[in-house]
């Protein structure tokens, strides 16, 4: 059955409180997700102070400035810090946004940052996104085609790229599918949203020449159709795209080749 | 002990799932004339006797219309209940019972309302 609540290790318990910086009354309150597989204990939300005068405007600078400053183990993921990576995507404030890109003024009181929900957490904010790239390898994210390779490079049309616009930009960040209750109860068997639109991307790339083949491995009752249309994924990406709009696409094709 | 890949390719797909959801937008609109006459047929035959209500039953169209509404009703019925089967419970063996549990109710009503409709239609 579907757990509607946690499992008993997973209980989130009351943490510790930092102290507050001194010499300063810019101060942000953060509420910070701590989970470690070394000391067997359950997970704890930590507060901490960070001094605003000292730190950028971004979450992720306050994360950065919490490592950097006061606890040096708190443990996230981390690149760009431009949103375009995909590495810091975590639950802030009830949302799965990135960390980079999500403003601390957006945020009203306490900032309360979680991992990605309902993954495997390796430590801390770092939840385990394996299954999460299989299902993106399953969809065979590159082109492919039947036609002898031309002499230089396959030809697209100004319009038919035009058609992938909304679409190349993901940047697997997974906050759409940790979004999705869907993906939730069935992550094993649904597909979820970013696997999905990038299995769009291709479908509707007018280069590729299996077309067929690649609806063919979503023709089922799990890998696509657990979409409810839910619209989470829409919802929460950060990067405004419309994962649920390019499932229903992918639905209408499903249909389209049976009429 | 499955690689990741393994375990999303899993059974591979079944080529199956665009009829059942063809078939379920397809009963949701029909659904929606059938359901408006029902309550319009409900609304203005309150308080009617058992013999008025035969009598309307008599009328082929009125007596078509009802069976048409329990089975474009009853299949989507069954389609939405198998989808929040699926969903929620994982375990094999509850999943098949409640599935097959899904269809017995289903087509039970589905005799149900037609002997009864065509018992009205009949003079019953």
């Amino acid at each position: 059955m579907v757990e509607l609540t946690l499992p008993k290790n997973s209980k989130i318990t009351k943490g510790k409180t930092w102290p507050k910086p001194e010499g300063t009354k810019n101060l942000r309150e953060f509420k910070v997700y701590r989970w470690s597989p070394d000391d067997g204990a359950n997970p704890r939300l930590d507060t901490f102070y960070v001094d605003l005068d000292d730190c950028g405007p971004m979450v992720l600078d306050a994360l950065l400035w919490i490592k950097n400053k006061v606890d040096a183990t708190l443990t996230l993921r981390r690149s760009c810090r431009e949103g375009i990576c995909g590495s810091c995507a975590m639950n802030i404030d009830g949302t799965n946004t990135l960390a980079c890109t999500k403003g601390m003024d957006d945020i009203d009181g306490a900032v309360k940052i979680y991992p990605l929900p309902h993954m495997p957490v390796v430590k801390d904010l770092v939840p385990d996104l394996s299954l999460f790239y299989a299902q993106h390898r399953y969809i065979e994210p590159w082109l492919k085609t039947v036609s002898p390779e031309p002499a230089k490079e396959w030809r697209q049309s100004h319009e038919d790229r035009a058609k992938l616009d909304g679409l190349y930009e993901c940047i697997l960040c997974a906050c759409c599918s940790t979004a999705c209750p869907s993906y939730w109860w069935n992550g094993e068997r649904y597909l979820g949203p970013a696997a999905l639109l990038q299995a769009y991307r291709w479908i509707a790339d007018s280069r590729d020449e299996t077309r067929g083949e690649r609806l063919d491995g979503l023709e089922d009752p799990f890998r696509l159709y657990r979409c409810h249309t839910i619209m989470n994924c829409t919802q929460t990406c950060p990067k405004g795209l419309n994962p649920a709009k390019a499932i229903a696409e992918i639905k209408q094709l499903m249909v389209e080749r049976q009429m | 002990m499955r690689t990741t890949l393994g375990r999303v390719r899993g059974l591979g797909t079944v080529q199956k799932g665009t009829g059942h959801f063809w078939l379920q937008r397809l009963t949701a609109v029909a659904n929606i004339p059938l359901f408006i006459f029902f309550i319009f047929f409900l609304v203005s035959n309150i308080g009617a006797s058992h013999a008025e209500i035969t009598a309307a039953f008599a009328n082929p169209l009125v007596a078509a219309l009802f069976a048409l509404m329990a089975l474009s009703g009853l299949v989507h019925m069954r389609i939405g209940m198998q989808v929040i089967i699926e969903d929620y419970v994982h375990s094999e063996g509850p999943k098949i019972v409640l599935l097959m549990l899904n269809i017995f109710f289903a087509v039970a009503m589905g005799a149900l309302l037609l002997f009864s409709i065509l018992k009205l239609g009949f003079g019953g």
